[in-house]
């Protein structure tokens, strides 16, 4: 066990470099001339053009200039962005942990309702309370997210008057519950399908049959055999939602004005900020690097049966 | 759950009833009779978004950083917000001595808010650092006319001094400037914030002055949350006009949507535009507080002279104006722009000094069968264009009612050419890749005629990235920057955008509007011709 | 019925063939004639199954159910009428949109894009992270490793950056690279879920079993593993199908998708947003198709589900 972990933890450097490789030769791929791009429709400056690609090594040929990166990044320093002119630690140190919040929220939604709907439906299959839960995640599954995202300020925040239509402070977690539910909506209709999939499948299997017949109770049944079995499907699409979650509340920060992680990756690929969105990718790569890690652990302690060497 | 699930069905009966209820949630009429007491020390807050850069005048080009660089900072001179004209402010005087020759008086009493006094040093050593190459300052071309410029920014190689020769200070309140050529309107750029003053503090640490700036202007810094607000605070010793108010809260937002959605609800006082997507409520929305200004830009659709599809075309001038009368921009701008742009006449907007009412004639107006026509004779029936345009801008609504119109009115095929952002449309621009017709705009950098023509269409100049050559507008746009006055150059520019007209080296759709709004929480809110509110006039009730 | 099918019929045939190379041979009955066998007595099936063929009809002959031309715009007089719900079948049915065309002929014609889009990227995101992941899951060790840190990395570029890096190479773009670059951005995640199934399967005793009997790697992968192992692919594909036509519809929005002139719902769904509070008719449609093509294809892959898992008979 701890040697496994040892050497999940070891792989994560070359995980780390690929991902930084990759990601540094996509943004320098992007059409267009990002320091060009600064003057907008106004005429360019040509000497003023060739000295800030100078500074930001923009006129070096591309391995060069990941090597320059990444040897920097060894001794700690992440860069500066050449449009913003500001550190890119600084800049996750500020918004990395607001879209963290707003995940976990999302995140908690998930787990909670979208559980314990999974279950309702998956132990009552075929009758209303399924029928119910099918349709409901259904909805959710095919409305777009800004759609449900402008209806829910709309109604909450414009028409009912619950809450701010936006989020004015977004270190305010009690603010982000609003966004984080429209954020988590998508997800959580797949872990109540998943969950519900996965348990009646399992409410079929042998030693269901054969705890019950033991006599055991029912929520012995459910809660230790049932659950536990049903849940390794689930915890590996958690597992990989959490990071997915990070990197994809763009459109809901934007509609809610949460100042996170998902709109400077927009806007650093935008205008190929590549310090930047290297810096925050590497930051979400290494998320879904330990919850992956924290899945595969998880699959052992739900299934005995399952073994690391 | 059970409260998720009944939010739902409520959220659902929503979307259904949208139209019905015309989401129109909030009831503002109650409070327009009561009179409210106005609290001189109010501060109000306004939709910004993040500067791209540290607040440097001389690097600011984006709105965000502009709109505050423009709070903390006062020029020489400012444009009157209504009329647009050039008035001294920290200038005592600006007089020209000859066609090339000013001396400009510095008022006394001015301070920056670290206290120390503006002088004449601190317009001079700003330009000249602003200026020099070594600090690579993306505005640096505005000093271009000044005499020794080429010697702080050479082409190539690093500069020779640090000073231009044509600044001098004879003493500390005035300063004379030699301009290399004679440029009759170069007054009209002293307006602009690369020429506004630095304190000596800047020059120790530019970065860290960046993060922390101290201007001369009626409002000094008091933080900066990055990604969250820009917080200023009324100066007390401002020399200029008092400010109505107690400071600004730059709220940064990064969808105006958002931005719109807080101004309805009273948690954000000044819009700065409205979005898309609020247009057609806006008015209903906000009643009285809704603000419908005139803005100094325009909207273009330019043509690529290089590209296969016009240049085989026989009579190109005469397919491009077939083009143009086949557009219905009246409908246009009414209904999928919801009324945010006016009908272009011209190549110059109304506002602008040089403005010169119908100048393009029958040209800009819609005449379906003219065009069919026009379009025939010249050959181009069978043609197939496409307009580039960046996604990222908003514009593909417009593009494609532009070309319903061309296809359907003249049978020339037309779609939209789509690139993800700004920068790569501008990159098949600048490395002359387009198609056939691009997206082109052009927002005022000050208030003349010369702004909107010499930029844009003289056969070298660096916003012409069409091709486009004609000898008329060249002679007369040369005559006209040698002219001896600013009305005569004016003038000379009138009848070289007239040149224009014959050959269609682009077409001009509408002009912009301010379309904005406030919130309950203020008061005298107007906008000036760039489409930035007046600051200083805005008033704050009390709570 | 029969037509509806062919999709359907021809990838289980497919993977059939490829997973029992001589079905006959083994057993008379194959799992999969099994399946089809019970698909065609479950009314879930029956009903999905008319939607999707009707869904199909739609996508190829549009002209069938509508003589308006979905790109014929009049601003002056229709810009955003509302619909006239008596006048079923005609132009302004379900009224006109933003640019003043019939959002009922748009809604037809774009389903073709639509459903190509849909169901060609579930279809390759499927099929390549499930082999991912089987192989992943089955093999363990530096295989594993190997693969899933790969995913890894895939799974962090984000979708906005691939997709622009992508959607680049192509000079012109049709629904077919934007099929290409959503399933080389998507695969990921049913490779993470079809990995963690394939561990709970192999531990079990049917698979020790026919291990032991001397089946080959292949047939157990195939005949074994896969059938027991692939529910959850099959609720998260299906899932991710409505996903994916949205996702055609943000890159519409974004300039890399397909090109403003084609019909699709994802074009419609990013314009309509933009009218959302005057006139949420724009959007309403070409939404509610979408749900109801999503909703037909979760069903299918339910009962598909229920007749592949062997454990029900």
């Amino acid at each position: 066990m701890g040697r496994y972990v040892a050497r999940r933890l070891l792989q994560m450097i070359p995980v780390f470099i690929g991902t930084t490789l990759l990601i540094f030769l996509m943004v320098y791929s992007l059409p267009g001339d990002p320091v060009r791009a600064l003057w907008g429709d106004r005429p360019v400056d040509p000497v003023a053009l060739n000295q800030l690609r100078h500074e930001y090594w923009f006129d070096r040929p591309v391995l060069l200039q990941y090597w320059h990166y990444i040897s920097n990044v060894f001794t700690g320093n992440f860069g500066t962005s050449f449009v913003t002119g500001r550190k890119v630690t600084d800049v996750i140190g500020e918004s990395f942990p607001v879209t963290l919040r707003l995940a976990l929220v999302a995140f908690a939604i998930e787990i909670v309702i979208g559980l314990a709907l999974g279950l309702l439906s998956g132990l009552n299959r075929g009758k209303i309370a399924d029928k119910f839960v099918l349709g409901l995640t259904l909805l959710l599954i095919s409305v777009p997210v800004f759609v449900l995202g402008y209806i829910f300020q709309t109604v909450f925040g414009n028409q009912l008057g619950w809450v701010t239509p936006t989020v004015q402070d977004s270190n305010d977690i009690s603010q982000l519950i609003l966004p984080g539910v429209v954020l988590g909506s998508l997800s959580f209709a797949y872990v109540a399908r998943l969950s519900r999939t996965s348990i009646a499948e399992n409410m079929r299997a042998d030693y269901i049959r054969t705890a019950v017949a033991k006599g055991l109770p029912r929520r012995r049944v459910i809660g230790v055999h049932l659950l536990r079995n049903s849940l390794i499907p689930v915890v590996t699409f958690l597992g990989t939602d959490l990071g997915a979650l990070m990197g994809g509340a763009i459109v809901t920060e934007g509609i809610f004005n949460v100042h996170g992680i998902g709109n400077e990756l927009y806007r650093s690929i935008n205008q190929s900020d590549n310090a930047t969105v290297v810096g925050i990718v590497t930051v979400l790569v290494i998320i879904y690097l330990v919850t992956s890690l924290v899945v595969d652990l998880l699959y052992a302690a739900l299934d005995p049966r399952i073994r690391y060497v | 759950m059970r409260g998720a699930k009944s939010a739902k069905w409520v959220a659902i009966a929503g979307v259904v009833a949208l139209a019905a209820t015309a989401c129109g949630g909030n009831s503002s009429s109650g409070n327009d009779g009561k009179a409210k007491a106005v609290d001189p020390s109010g501060v109000f807050s306004y939709q910004s978004n993040e500067p791209q850069h540290p607040i440097q005048p001389a690097n600011v080009m984006e709105t965000g950083g502009g709109r505050i660089t423009d709070a903390l900072f006062s020029g020489l001179a400012d444009y009157n917000p209504k009329s647009g004209k050039l008035e001294n402010l920290v200038a005592q005087s600006i007089e020209q001595n000859g066609p090339s020759d000013y001396t400009i008086k510095v008022k006394k009493g001015w301070t920056f808010h670290n206290g120390e006094p503006v002088t004449a040093h601190s317009f001079v050593d700003a330009w000249n650092w602003g200026a020099d190459t070594k600090n690579a300052q993306q505005n640096a071309s505005w000093f271009s006319d000044i005499q020794g410029y080429s010697d702080v920014h050479p082409d190539k190689g690093s500069p020779k001094t640090d000073k231009m020769s044509g600044l001098t200070t004879p003493d500390d309140y005035t300063i004379k400037v030699k301009l290399a050529n004679p440029a009759p309107y170069w007054t009209y750029k002293l307006g602009y914030s690369a020429f506004y003053p630095l304190p000596k503090a800047f020059y120790s640490d530019p970065k860290k002055y960046g993060q922390e700036p101290v201007g001369n202007g009626p409002y000094e810094f008091v933080k900066w949350n990055h990604n969250k607000d820009f917080l200023t605070k009324t100066y007390a010793k401002y020399a200029g006009p008092k400010p109505k108010n107690g400071g600004i809260d730059f709220k940064f937002y990064t969808t105006s949507e958002a931005a719109y959605q807080d101004a309805v609800s009273n948690n954000l006082d000044v819009l700065d535009q409205v979005a898309p997507t609020d247009m057609a409520k806006y008015h209903q929305d906000l009643g009285k507080r809704a603000v419908d200004a005139p803005q100094n830009a325009i909207q273009t659709i330019a043509v690529a002279e290089y590209a296969p599809a016009i240049k085989n075309v026989k009579d190109h001038a005469k397919f491009i104006e077939g083009l143009s009368m086949a557009i219905d921009r009246a409908t246009i701008t009414k209904t999928v722009l919801a009324g945010s742009r006016t009908p272009a006449t011209g190549f110059v907007p109304p506002a602008v000094d040089g403005y010169k009412a119908n100048a393009c004639g029958e040209a800009c107006s819609y005449n379906p069968a003219k065009a069919k026509q026009l379009v025939q004779e010249a050959d181009g029936a069978n043609a197939s264009i496409s307009i580039l345009y960046n996604a990222d801008g908003g514009h593909k609504e417009w593009v494609t009612a532009v070309c319903a119109n061309i296809t359907q009115n003249t049978g020339v095929k037309c779609d939209g050419d789509a690139k993800a952002d700004f920068k790569t449309a501008l990159d098949v621009r600048t490395k002359k890749k387009v198609q056939s017709l691009y997206r082109s705009g052009w927002v005022q950098d000050y208030p003349l005629n010369a702004n909107f023509l010499k930029d844009l269409y003289g056969s070298t100049a660096a916003g012409n990235e069409g091709g486009y050559s004609n000898k008329d507008f060249d002679k007369l746009a040369a005559k006209a920057d040698k002219a001896a006055t600013l009305e005569e150059s004016v003038k000379l520019y009138q009848e070289a955008e007239a040149a224009l007209y014959k050959d269609m080296p682009a077409i001009p759709l509408w002009y912009y509007k301010t379309n904005a709004g406030y919130s309950e929480n203020v008061t005298n809110v107007s906008y000036d011709t760039f489409g930035k509110p007046v600051f200083t006039d805005v008033e704050v009730y009390k709570k | 019925m029969s037509e509806a099918l062919t999709t359907e019929t021809a990838l289980e045939d497919k993977v059939a063939t490829e997973a029992a190379p001589n079905p006959s041979q083994d057993r008379p009955r194959s799992l999969w004639s099994d399946a089809w066998r019970d698909l065609r007595r479950n009314p879930v099936f029956v009903v999905s199954g008319l939607l999707i063929l009707l869904l199909l009809v739609i996508a190829a002959v549009p002209s069938l159910f509508t003589s308006v031309d979905p790109k014929f715009a009049d601003l002056a007089h229709h810009y955003l009428k509302p619909p006239n719900y008596s006048h079923i079948g005609q132009a302004d049915w379900f009224g006109y949109d933003g640019q003043g065309r019939s959002v009922y002929s748009r809604v037809l014609y774009g389903a073709r894009a639509s459903i190509i889009v849909g169901v060609c990227t579930t279809f390759g995101v499927a099929v390549l992270g499930a082999l991912v992941g089987m192989f992943a899951g089955y093999y363990g060790g530096w295989l594993d490793s190997l693969l899933s840190r790969l995913t890894d990395v895939f799974f962090g570029v984000p979708l906005l950056l691939g997709a622009i890096v992508i959607l680049n190479a192509f000079t012109h773009r049709t629904v077919w690279s934007v099929v290409v670059a959503m399933v080389l951005l998507g695969w990921t995640q049913i490779a993470r879920v079809m990995r963690g199934s394939v561990i709970t399967v192999k531990q079990q005793d049917f698979v020790q079993a026919a291990r032991a009997l001397g089946a080959g790697t292949g047939r157990i992968l195939f005949r074994h593993i896969l059938p027991n192992a692939v529910a959850p692919v099959i609720v998260v594909s299906t899932i991710a199908l409505g996903g994916y036509i949205a996702t055609e519809a943000t890159l519409s929005y974004l300039g890399i998708g397909l090109p403003p002139s084609a019909v699709s719902w994802g074009n419609d769904i990013s314009s309509g947003q933009t009218v959302i509070r005057t006139a949420p008719h724009v959007l309403f449609f070409p939404s509610a198709m979408l749900s109801i093509t999503v909703l037909a294809f979760i069903m299918l892959g339910d009962a598909v589900r229920d007749a592949l898992d062997p454990k029900l008979r």
